[in-house]
């Protein structure tokens, strides 16, 4: 399966476990362990009765007529922005945190960068009775306050991650530090497929219930379990992972990635790893960055805070280079103006991220009947400051 | 004979490693911090590589590490500059670095470099030992550079076994589960873990690292390991005082 990494956990040339020997004890041991414990029935039984109990799962897969009248095609929209806490983000940290229980774990740490993963980690954690404390960049906490104030009320501690961008890739190096130095009943939850081995592979399995859900609801509406797009967006890449993971063997399914290009891919302000990223080591696994000729990490930028990051799932650097998955640099412009095509369409309000999967529509020439699914990965309620700003409402 | 094995095998007890980032306070401070330490009476220099995400380091090296890059620090200068003095120093040079700057100068490259400098051994602490096993060892080899590994205290018998089995300079014993610059004292379990190392009769030296910032964490240190590794510390005193010669005597004089 080509959705999978191999056992030292590489997807072709990319992953890997590029960590300090200070991890080398926690990351082996959800290593040896999480497969063993994410495959019994007594752990699959409790996972699907959160997700679909508390999560609120199946989301829907609902058919957009307004936008598929206007592209030309027969659109959905996978609905990640109904689950709980308003992002698929939900999905993983429920699945982390059974995982870290069973492994004995008391303190839940956490980075974010819009604050959605940082939010469905306290959630998570006020559920299960866990201590959480949740790294987030500075500039973050300024552009998504209504995301900070949530988790304050669910009990966690949020602390500001004042180095380098103070974004999402400083709020993962703060967390990788506490971990390092609280390592004996912490346990890290990563929120993206990225970080080391075995966590891509680990956040992709448990958010691969969305293309199973697709697989399933197409075969009802459509009469086929396959579409003949997948789109999502990538930051770090786990709505993307888990939208196409049971695609990826299927390869009349077509792949498509939409990646923050902030104000341009050239403009020296942006995000689009794939598209202008080299080949290096970021956070703990071998993969796509941006990084200067001498190896350092560049600062990303994007409107959306979900997207801000300078590297990108081992997964999806594979998925690239073998072909198997498209990417298309989306600007922040052409994001919000897809989010206020949606919104004024369709009555949705979506993520800033997810905005960017909306805006990779007017990118692709549809067939009449192309059946096309958007992972609509998370809801617009914490981005109103920024929606605001852009339009006069 | 590489010089760190000669140091070792001349100096058994209280060896004095000092740690600096290269490129800091000023882009041209290495030649004359190298100098400064050899003269004080340090016995091995760790020469830190800046990066822009030091994952295992603590705010000192941290903002060292921002310093030297803004400075305009790089791979070629530093090579440069190490070139220019290798004559002028006698005691064993170490590079430390995280791996992807040197990933994208080439291993390869930077290992001949490394010779051509006097380097005798390296510190990566990103690099693990399943990599560096099968891809890259035959480079250091090549290039007579000891590759030195880190352990903590989480670290397993089994696999302190393995790294001496595989170590030829020495071993590079975290003090306690933290990132640098952690000024804490010595605890007894601490203590206790360096006993431990020392009776697991290794075969090769232990160094103990992170957290030794004074007089007195240096003698705990000296007691129970070969030797130390001062680095937080005493970038901080460069921070206090820029004339090189003088923060770096004054320091060495506390430590007495």
């Amino acid at each position: 399966m080509d959705n999978q990494p191999n056992k030292q956990g590489y997807y072709g040339k990319f992953g890997g476990a590029f960590i300090p020997e200070m991890l080398h004890r926690n990351v082996e041991e959800l290593k040896e362990n999480y497969l063993k414990i994410i495959e019994t029935k007594e752990f699959q039984d409790e996972f699907q009765l959160l997700l679909k109990d508390y999560v609120g799962r199946p989301t829907p897969l609902f058919h957009v007529q307004n936008l598929s009248k206007k592209y030309g095609a027969k659109i959905y929209l996978k609905r990640e922005d109904l689950c709980h806490t308003g992002a698929h983000k939900l999905n993983n940290v429920v699945g982390q945190i059974l995982l870290a229980k069973r492994l004995g774990k008391k303190h839940i740490i956490a980075e974010t960068g819009a604050g959605q993963h940082g939010v469905a980690t306290a959630t998570v954690c006020a559920l299960m009775g866990l201590e959480c404390t949740v790294f987030m960049g500075s500039k973050d906490i300024q552009r998504q306050q209504p995301n900070v104030l949530r988790m304050k009320m669910l009990g966690a501690k949020v602390i500001p991650a004042t180095s380098g961008s103070q974004t999402l890739k400083d709020a993962t190096n703060e967390a990788i530090r506490h971990w390092i130095n609280h390592p004996d009943d912490t346990h890290y939850v990563i929120g993206s497929t990225i970080g080391p081995h075995p966590y891509p592979d680990m956040v992709a399995r448990f958010q691969s219930v969305i293309s199973k859900e697709i697989r399933k609801q197409l075969l009802e509406k459509e009469g086929c379990e396959t579409p003949d797009y997948v789109i999502a967006c990538v930051g770090g890449g786990s709505n993307a992972a888990g939208a196409f993971y049971h695609f990826i063997d299927e390869p009349n399914v077509k792949l498509i990635g939409a990646e923050a290009a902030g104000e341009g891919i050239e403009s020296g302000k942006t995000a689009a790893t794939i598209n202008i990223g080299t080949e290096g080591i970021i956070h703990g696994c071998k993969t796509l960055l941006m990084q200067s000729t001498d190896g350092q990490v560049l600062e990303a930028h994007s409107v959306s805070a979900g997207l801000d990051y300078p590297g990108i799932g081992p997964i999806h650097a594979h998925l690239h280079e073998s072909g198997r998955a498209k990417y298309y640099p989306i600007t922040d412009k052409e994001a919000i103006d897809a989010a206020f095509e949606l919104t004024r369409s369709e009555g949705i309000i979506p993520a800033l991220e997810s905005a960017h999967a909306i805006a990779a529509l007017s990118k692709i020439k549809f067939k009449p009947t192309d059946i096309v699914v958007v992972n609509l990965s998370g809801r617009g309620d914490k981005d109103m400051d920024t929606y605001s700003k852009h339009q006069i409402l | 004979m590489n010089k760190i094995n000669q140091l070792f095998e001349n100096k058994k007890k209280n060896i004095l490693s000092i740690f600096f980032t290269a490129g800091y306070p000023k882009l041209e401070s290495t030649g004359r911090i190298i100098q400064s330490l050899e003269k004080n009476g340090a016995d091995l220099i760790e020469v830190g590589i800046p990066y822009s995400d030091p994952l295992a380091d603590g705010p000192v090296i941290q903002a060292t590490s921002s310093v030297a890059l803004a400075n305009g620090m790089n791979m070629n200068i530093l090579f440069n500059q190490i070139n220019e003095i290798k004559n002028s120093v006698t005691i064993p040079l170490i590079l430390m670095g995280y791996l992807n700057p040197i990933l994208q100068y080439g291993i390869e490259k930077f290992c001949t470099k490394a010779k051509e400098c006097g380097i005798s051994g390296v510190i990566i602490p990103d690099l693990p030992i399943d990599e560096y096993n099968s891809l890259y060892k035959s480079y250091f080899e090549e290039s007579n550079l000891k590759f030195i590994f880190l352990i903590t205290p989480n670290t397993s018998i089994e696999r302190i076994q393995m790294i001496d089995n595989l170590s030829e300079g020495f071993i590079y014993a975290v003090s306690s589960s933290s990132t640098t610059g952690k000024e804490l004292g010595f605890s007894n379990d601490q203590k206790e873990y360096l006993n431990r190392l020392n009776s697991m009769k290794l075969k090769n030296p232990i160094v103990v690292g992170f957290g030794i910032h004074n007089k007195e964490t240096l003698q705990s240190a000296w007691e129970h390991a070969n030797g130390a590794i001062i680095g937080s510390a005493y970038l901080k005193k460069l921070s206090e005082n820029s004339d090189i010669e003088k923060a770096t005597a004054e320091f060495f004089e506390k430590l007495k």
